[in-house]
């Protein structure tokens, strides 16, 4: 068969086929949307006004968009087999000089001076608000990172996370109310609650898997909200917890703008131990086990690696990070309820590492500062945030199922040499 | 004798897969199980190596040199750390992990890293991963794949992915190897190699070997002594040229007709 004359025979028509199809989704879509698009119903005056024009702007932008999206589809469907474009041709080329230029040191050199620059000056360029939106994002980094050992090295589909981080809070804003704890001392104490409480449910559901997991953890998630709703006379119940102290530097007094600032750094130093943390963990014998075990489990166990071993090791070390964030959660809003771990924030989470990328530490970053940044400076679309959200989230996953920046695995250099004391040796023994 | 295997029997349900099988290896033996499909091959393996739990019999195996050791019930990774490694019918590889590092997962039940060790980067923890690395590759060196080493272990050609799973097994340093089938779905050429390799193990490297097999001519090679099951039940034990003549073996592999 030859490929060429068939990809022109078939081509019009299957233009020709999206178009239709795009016609169709639209009416499809038209219909669907009628009653919120066309009828609007004034409950005061009792008048409905019926805006027929606003249904042929529905049909038209669902017709292109539909058929965009069919040109697309099948630009993938085609792969690499689609003869290259000149668009294709000049980003492959400036692609390559990117890479090129990577590879220079001074480059490397300048680009982490430019990004220290810019991480040190945006607190006082940015001002208090976005200084504020920043460090949301970064706390979704440090949660996105921490739920990547669960899921994207371990494989483990885990939807409770935000208990973890509602333990950490909640034991600072405890622990201080009652003990006057500080800040400094919570943190460390939210992380280890956070990582026990996640071994703890580990252990009862070791043997589930895959869907029957993220159920068991989605329950687990509800009812920590529905302890901290109900046990008021521990946790104050939805009332919640006021006046949690911001965090502070003993002897100096500190302005609201200087705390926020603080706050941002604080978050930038956890980021930066995160990050330092998982690195390390993935490139070594346990990261490899996560690896192995999220790969083929009944062949992990075989070669001798012990998947109960492992499997709490990944909840526990995915866990603490949740609840270290959690304290720094707590002191930065000084106040808490349990309204603000609903399931839906395990679910932002989760979105994030899968988004980003499983399993790869600047993809997961790069998921959460984009699912965070992108709705809050796009608040003028509110109403549209979780569409856009969602809209976002489905092209990904039908573009790029590995997520943004896809986790690589690590290449061994084994030298020449070590090469040939190994061909050399002719003792090719088995023992170690 | 380093397998010893005592009427083991195991039920799934109202299936009895495996009926009072009694079986043993010696030191160096290369022995090979054989039987028509669904006859509880695999699942003697998986008895054998802790991935099921027999109904009833024991298994003891004694690594040469030492004292026989019951590991009947012991969950598989413990198994596995007492020196008997398996590969499987299905290959079962990381198809996302490069090929070495498959190898090094099969060493991982040598290491002592911990947690700890992996954050702070100690010389001790670095000196064992430089170690295992090397480990790894000879692995690799010994049955032929060295020049993949980092290649994604899905990306391997067919034959050479039979052979990755040989080597993660030997990464285990076991005495006793059990594979099952492992020239399935390999042409001639990849098959004289693969008796080739089992020799050298077998030979250099004085590993029993316990493996399953259809290729009837690979057996009769290979193999030292055969065990024959049909329907759960050991219907057959000896020497090549014994087995091939059995009128219970040339039954079950024949049909009732043809004999009758
Ligand atoms: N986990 C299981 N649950 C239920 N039945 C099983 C299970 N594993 C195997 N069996 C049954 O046990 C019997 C023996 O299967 P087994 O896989 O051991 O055969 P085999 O000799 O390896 O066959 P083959 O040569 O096709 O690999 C079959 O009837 C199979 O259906
Ligand atoms: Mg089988």
């Amino acid at each position: 068969m030859c490929p060429q004359a068939t990809s022109v025979q078939t081509r019009p028509s299957r233009y020709l086929a999206y178009a239709r199809r795009s016609l169709l989704v639209s009416i499809w879509f038209a219909i669907l949307t009628f009653p919120i698009i066309v009828i609007r119903a004034n409950t005061i005056t009792g008048i409905i006004t019926w805006r027929w024009h606003n249904i042929g702007w529905i049909i038209a932008g669902t017709f292109f968009g539909s058929w965009i999206w069919g040109y697309f589809l099948e630009r993938k469907r085609l792969g690499t087999r689609a003869p290259a474009g000149p668009l294709r041709r000049r980003i492959t080329a400036l692609r390559g000089a990117l890479d090129r230029l990577k590879q220079r040191p001074q480059v490397a050199r300048m680009s982490v001076v430019i990004l220290v620059l810019a991480v040190v000056a945006f607190p006082f360029l940015g001002g208090m608000y976005q200084t504020n939106i920043m460090t949301t994002a970064l706390l979704y980094v440090v949660l996105g990172l921490g739920l990547n050992i669960i899921i994207g090295l371990g494989g483990m589909l885990h939807i409770g996370y935000i208990a973890f981080y509602a333990l950490g809070a909640y034991s600072y804003a405890l622990l201080n109310f009652h003990f006057g704890l500080n800040f400094w001392l919570a943190l460390p104490i939210g992380a280890l609650v956070g990582g026990l409480f996640s071994l703890a449910i580990g252990i009862p559901v070791l043997r589930l898997r895959g869907d029957y997991l993220a159920i068991v953890t989605l329950a687990f998630a509800e009812i920590t909200r529905l302890v901290l709703e109900n046990w008021s006379g521990l946790t104050f119940g939805t009332a919640g917890i006021r006046n949690i102290p911001r965090p502070a530097i003993p002897g100096i007094r500190l302005t609201l703008p200087q705390t926020t600032t603080f706050v941002y750094f604080i978050m930038i130093g956890l980021v930066l131990l995160t990050i330092f943390v998982v690195n390390r963990l993935e490139n070594s014998r346990i990261g490899r086990q996560f690896v192995a075990m999220k790969e083929d489990f009944i062949a992990c166990q075989a070669m001798g690696v012990n998947i109960a071993r492992t499997k709490l090791a990944a909840l526990g070390l995915g866990g603490m990070w949740a609840g270290l964030v959690g304290v720094v959660f707590a002191a930065r809003t000084t106040f808490i309820n349990p309204a603000s771990f609903t399931v839906w924030e395990s679910i932002i989470v989760l979105c994030t590492v899968v988004l980003g990328g499983m399993g790869s530490i600047p993809g997961v970053i790069t998921g959460a500062l984009v699912l965070i940044l992108v709705p809050e400076y796009l608040r003028a679309f509110a109403q549209f945030r979780m569409l856009l959200f969602g809209a976002i989230l489905v092209t990904m996953m039908v573009f790029r199922p590995g997520g943004l920046i896809q986790k690589r695995r690590r290449a061994y250099r084994i030298t020449a040499e070590e090469q040939k004391v190994v061909a050399e040796s002719g003792d090719l023994s088995i023992q170690g | 004798m380093v397998l010893d295997v005592r009427a083991l029997t195991m039920d799934f349900g109202g299936l009895r897969a495996v009926d009072h099988v009694d079986l043993q290896i010696s030191q160096g033996e290369i022995v090979a199980l054989i039987g028509p499909n669904g006859a509880g091959k695999t699942t003697f393996f998986n008895c054998v190596t802790g991935m099921y739990t027999p109904t009833t019999g024991t298994v003891t195996i004694a690594r040469p040199g030492s004292e026989p050791h019951n590991i009947t019930r012991m969950r598989p990774h413990l198994i596995t750390a007492q020196g008997l490694a398996r590969t499987f019918q299905n290959i079962r590889l990381f198809p996302e992990m490069t090929v070495l590092e498959n190898v090094m997962i099969g060493r991982d039940c040598r290491l002592s890293a911990g947690i700890v060790g992996a954050i702070l980067r100690n010389r001790k923890t670095l000196e064992e991963e430089e170690q295992v690395v090397l480990d790894s590759f000879r692995m690799l060196e010994i049955v032929g794949i060295g020049k993949w080493a980092n290649e994604t272990a899905k990306n391997l050609p067919y034959g050479a992915q039979r052979r990755l799973e040989i080597a993660r097994a030997l990464a285990t340093e076991p005495f006793l190897l059990l594979l099952d089938e492992p020239a399935a779905g390999m042409n001639p050429q990849e098959t004289r190699d693969l008796v080739a390799l089992i020799r050298r193990l077998r030979f250099d490297h004085h590993l029993s070997i316990f493996l399953i097999e259809h290729d009837m001519s690979l057996v009769m090679t290979l193999s030292e002594r055969i065990y024959v099951m049909d329907y759960g039940k050991l219907i057959a034990v000896g020497e090549p040229a014994e087995v091939r003549r059995d009128p219970a073996v040339i039954k079950a592999y024949l049909g009732e007709d043809v004999s009758a």
